[in-house]
């Protein structure tokens, strides 16, 4: 019996880079409705960008995590204050999102706003490189080896 | 929820709890059609109870995943598993697992950016629901290994036969495995790590 074959495929020209960001963020209290509404013509959630350690705008990932830097002010959300609460610790903007069963673009853009009242911080995640940090391999598969 | 079912406030369970030592969060994604294990890799490994996020897609008509200027978009909502492996007191690894959907895997923003490279798990009974997802990591330069999860009625190759129908080149690795064990799954995170680490002594990933 033979499987069926496929056809490799060769990196192609690089994806769009994602919109850049605006020069100034609208205030905080921005609904993602509305959000989507100007971003208009069927574009997915805008990605909002957040300023890592260099000083670089990058977008919020998945992995970012968030770590509070402040109790919740009395006037924070209830979702404000959820997130600011979980986030004693740090904590992927994925695992806020699954804890508040929120979407991931909701609440990439509770979190924006968030830092933009420099409530929380963001730690940007470590990302592939055309050339992989080996010492970063090393350490994941030691950790990997204590699983 | 049930662990935190009497909790009013969401969040991790204390033991969940990262050290704030944690500086940051690197991620590898596990791609595959539909039922071929990779919500049961992510539970396997993961050190948390897998946790579910999703997103909205606005979707542009069935089959299509591009097209985006259509008058007729209908918001989806897909949902992913993912789970967490702490690495040190300072790194700590996320897997995702894509959802069913094959088309909206592409369209979930900042999935695959970023990601340190995806494990494919193919299933032998319908190798050709892999081959779509493999052929866009190639054209994104996303580096991947191709994990073969044994299910006992499905037909065996031998895995040069699998490499050659696959059109893999020999570098890219392919391992067979048992995703409802944790050490295997874990052998195949190792294998996906061991196969970047020898890229870093390549100096390339094409």
């Amino acid at each position: 019996m033979t499987p069926p074959h496929r056809r490799r495929r060769h990196p192609g020209p690089p994806p769009p880079v994602p919109p850049s960001p605006p020069p100034s963020r609208a205030p905080a209290g921005d609904d993602p409705a509305g959000r989507a509404e100007r971003e208009g013509e069927g574009r997915q959630p805008e990605r909002l960008f957040v300023i890592s350690g260099d000083g670089e705008r990058v977008p919020l990932d998945l992995v970012t995590l968030i770590v509070a830097r402040a109790e919740p002010p009395a006037s924070a959300t209830p979702e404000q204050t959820a997130v600011l609460r979980m986030c004693g610790a740090p904590l992927s903007v994925a695992e806020v999102s699954a804890y508040l069963r929120l979407p991931f673009s909701v609440v990439t853009v509770l979190v924006t706003d968030l830092l933009a009242a420099q409530l929380v911080q963001a730690r940007a995640p470590i990302v592939r490189q055309q050339i992989p940090d080996r010492s970063l391999l090393e350490a994941v598969m030691h950790g990997l080896q204590r699983l | 929820m049930d662990s935190n079912a009497s909790d009013t406030i969401p969040g991790p369970r204390t033991e969940d709890r990262l050290p704030h030592t944690t500086e940051a969060a690197a991620k590898i994604v596990i791609v595959g059609g539909f039922g071929v294990g990779k919500t049961t890799m992510v539970g396997s490994v993961s050190e948390i109870r897998p946790l579910t996020t999703e997103e909205t897609m606005t979707q542009a008509g069935v089959g299509v995943d591009d097209d985006f200027g259509s008058a007729s978009k209908t918001a989806t909502t897909v949902a992913m598993d993912f789970g967490r492996i702490r690495i040190t007191d300072q790194v700590v690894l996320y897997l995702f697992g894509t959802p069913g959907q094959e088309r909206f895997w592409f369209l979930w923003n900042g999935l695959f950016e970023g990601a340190l490279g995806a494990v494919v798990l193919v299933d032998t009974r319908r190798l050709e629901v892999s081959f779509e997802v493999m052929g866009r990591l190639e054209e994104r330069g996303v580096p991947f290994v191709v994990g073969v999860n044994t299910f006992p009625d499905g037909p065996r190759y031998p895995l040069e036969d699998l490499r050659a129908a696959l059109d893999l080149p020999p570098e890219i690795p392919i391992v067979e495995c048992d995703v409802r064990r944790r050490a295997s799954s874990r052998d195949v995170l190792m294998t996906l790590m061991r196969f970047l680490h020898s890229l870093t002594l390549t100096g390339s990933l094409t």
